[in-house]
């Protein structure tokens, strides 16, 4: 460390952050997959729900239908009910930007350390002290966990002007007690439920991210056919195999493994058939008496964090922490793409 | 052979490539305060060695490097050293603003100040990106980056590559001008021998992984001499065997010595120090052969 105090003495030196950096950079590359993919997809879903709306309702009107909506009942399951569509619309928009998320993460984390060495921009990031580690680690965090935040946030945002214009629109048709679409809501319990989605995120979709990443950072060309052809290519022929007489496999843990949590699990919500309560909440659909938005809605809104009891979730975890550790070994030694 | 005074000792390197050494069994020294040209044919293994004392390879021997491994160290190595591993490496979306903020950011020994007033003297704007820039605008950025950075060793690996020559001179003009003093080191390779030869202190030639000459330039200046050689001068001249000649325009012969007393030469005609380029191609005769 002798080195260390004398250059000190020789150099004037300030404080540097280079985790919070090496996010910034990531976020200046991407952001138009993590920012503004979600929020265009929402604009123009919320521009087309709002049209169909107008059509709807204008149709609606001069069809004379308004004047039939009769209502007889219970006003507070009535009340109950409209207000389940209030959350559906919000779950709505939540769900449209997860889905952008899915792609976002899949083509990030397949680049993330692949477009650089064929760029040869490598070179001018290893030429400055940042540790391999610290790179990779700054684009994993990207992927589990700053992006699928940030898809959260701007699906919230989408689902209430989805919202907003749903519960306008129902009110312009004349639809009784159109306002408990607002009031009867329980948007806290939906977007608390979403939030819980992250770190279940985080450790669900570390194998496909580890997975990708690693084919991201060996691959000298072409990483998206390494990375999908390799667990689909040895899926099918395990599965071949299986045509031999005598050999008994079990093919649909071996497609699940390595096609669906090696590549899928970047989808949010694909851990719900991983988990413990999967049976429960399929008896419970399959007996469910649905009587409006509502009914359905609690249907939807199962909790995330039931898949944290399963092994499948913390193995693939493991596995993906795995796949990154070897990530970043290649990290250090691989040279430039072609 | 202080070791201590070495910015990088090299022993023993070796390196392959698909069965082709690279680095064979190379050894050298650098000291502090030298502007060294690293200089060879294609192939010769250049790039290897840099990137070797850049801890980008793995390879076989013993390197230190401001008395670091790169292989083990690079991390903390990086905190010392610099390099431009030629121009067109700056990422293609990055705006100058950015590329500011995030070498201030993660270098502990940026100047920001010193950096900007690089790049006051250019025609780049905070908000331009790589991708709209030309390639002369590029390195302009790059060298205003670098040369901000207080590096003990700055490592240069055909830097003026595809530039046109006002830009090129302008490069080497301002590295020596606004960077180089005699804390810091400097190695480059450049096939373009001529426009560099005039500021480095120190050269090494390289061919097939091995270091072929190493000379201050100074030493090059005293060891090698050029006669310039008349018809009737000529053979007793090539008895003391010159290590290359070329025939000039009316009649005049080109010989190049190594060791030989310039007293002792002068009298078979003019005698002047011969340009890195010619001894390099007398050096490097039959490479491609």
């Amino acid at each position: 460390m002798n080195a260390v105090t004398h250059s000190a003495r020789t150099h004037t030196e300030h404080k540097t952050n280079t985790f919070k950096w090496l996010l910034k950079r990531e976020y200046w590359e991407n952001r138009g997959g993590f920012v503004w993919a979600p929020l265009i997809t929402g604009a123009i879903v919320c521009f087309l729900t709002a049209v169909l709306t107008v059509i709807g309702v204008v149709r609606f009107k001069s069809s004379g239908a308004a004047n039939d909506l009769q209502f007889n009942g219970s006003l507070a399951e009535h009340a109950r009910q409209i207000g389940g569509i209030g959350d559906t619309a919000l779950m709505a928009g939540i769900i449209l930007t997860t889905l952008v998320l899915a792609f976002v993460v899949f083509f990030y984390a397949l680049g993330s350390l692949y477009d650089d060495r064929r760029d040869r921009s490598v070179l001018f990031w290893k030429s400055l002290p940042a540790s391999d580690l610290q790179m990779v680690l700054s684009k994993a965090t990207w992927a589990l966990v700053l992006a699928p935040i940030f898809s959260v946030v701007a699906g919230v945002l989408i689902g209430i002007v989805l919202w907003l214009i749903i519960g306008t629109a129902a009110a312009a048709a004349g639809m009784p007690n159109a306002s408990a679409i607002f009031t009867h809501a329980n948007p806290l319990s939906v977007v608390g439920n979403m939030l819980t989605a992250i770190p279940v995120y985080l450790l669900w979709a570390m194998p496909a991210v580890g997975w990708l990443m690693l084919c991201s950072a060996w691959a000298r060309s072409k990483p998206f056919l390494w990375a999908v052809l390799l667990p689909l290519l040895a899926s099918v022929m395990v599965s071949m195999a299986g045509i031999l007489p005598g050999i008994n496999i079990n093919y649909g843990a071996i497609w699940y493994t390595l096609v669906y949590r090696g590549l899928f699990s970047v989808v949010p919500g694909s851990w719900a058939p991983a988990s413990t309560a999967f049976d429960q909440n399929i008896q419970r659909a399959e007996n469910a008496n649905i009587q409006g938005p509502a009914d359905l809605m609690n249907l939807m809104n199962v909790s995330n964090l039931d898949v944290l009891g399963s092994a499948d979730l913390w193995i693939g975890a493991a596995i993906g922490v795995a796949f990154i550790g070897a990530a970043i070994y290649l990290r250090r030694w691989r040279e430039l793409a072609d | 052979m202080n070791v201590a005074n070495h910015v990088i000792s090299a022993r023993g390197l070796r390196k392959t490539y698909r069965n082709k050494p690279a680095l064979d069994n190379t050894s050298f020294n650098v000291e502090a305060g030298r502007i060294i040209g690293l200089i060879g044919p294609n192939g010769a293994g250049k790039t290897t060695a840099l990137k070797a004392i850049l801890g980008l390879i793995p390879f076989e021997g013993d390197l230190k490097v401001l008395g670091m491994d790169p292989r083990k160290q690079r991390d903390e190595l990086m905190n010392e050293v610099c390099f431009i591993a030629d121009v067109a490496v700056l990422p293609r979306w990055i705006k100058v603003k950015e590329a500011i903020d995030f070498v201030d950011g993660i270098h502990p020994r940026f100047d920001r100040a010193k950096c900007e007033r690089f790049i006051a003297n250019t025609k780049l704007s905070p908000n331009l990106r790589v991708r709209e820039m030309s390639k002369g605008m590029i390195v302009q950025l790059h060298l205003a980056l670098v040369m901000a950075i207080d590096a003990k060793l700055l490592v240069l690996d055909e830097p003026t590559l595809g530039l046109d020559i006002l830009y090129r001179k302008q490069f080497y003009q301002r590295l020596l001008e606004d960077y180089f003093d005699e804390q810091k080191t400097i190695i480059v390779t450049t096939h373009q021998v001529e426009e560099i030869e005039n500021i480095l202190t120190d050269v090494m030639f390289i061919r097939d992984g091995k270091i072929v000459l190493t000379a201050t330039m100074d030493e090059v200046a005293e060891r090698y001499t050029e006669v310039l050689a008349s018809t009737d001068t000529l053979e007793a001249a090539r008895a003391l065997h010159p290590i290359d000649e070329r025939t000039l325009p009316f009649g005049k012969n080109v010989l190049l010595f190594d060791g030989v007393p310039r007293p002792q030469l002068a009298a078979f005609g003019e005698t002047r120090n011969p340009g890195l380029a010619d001894l390099f191609v007398a050096i490097m005769k039959g490479t491609y052969a």
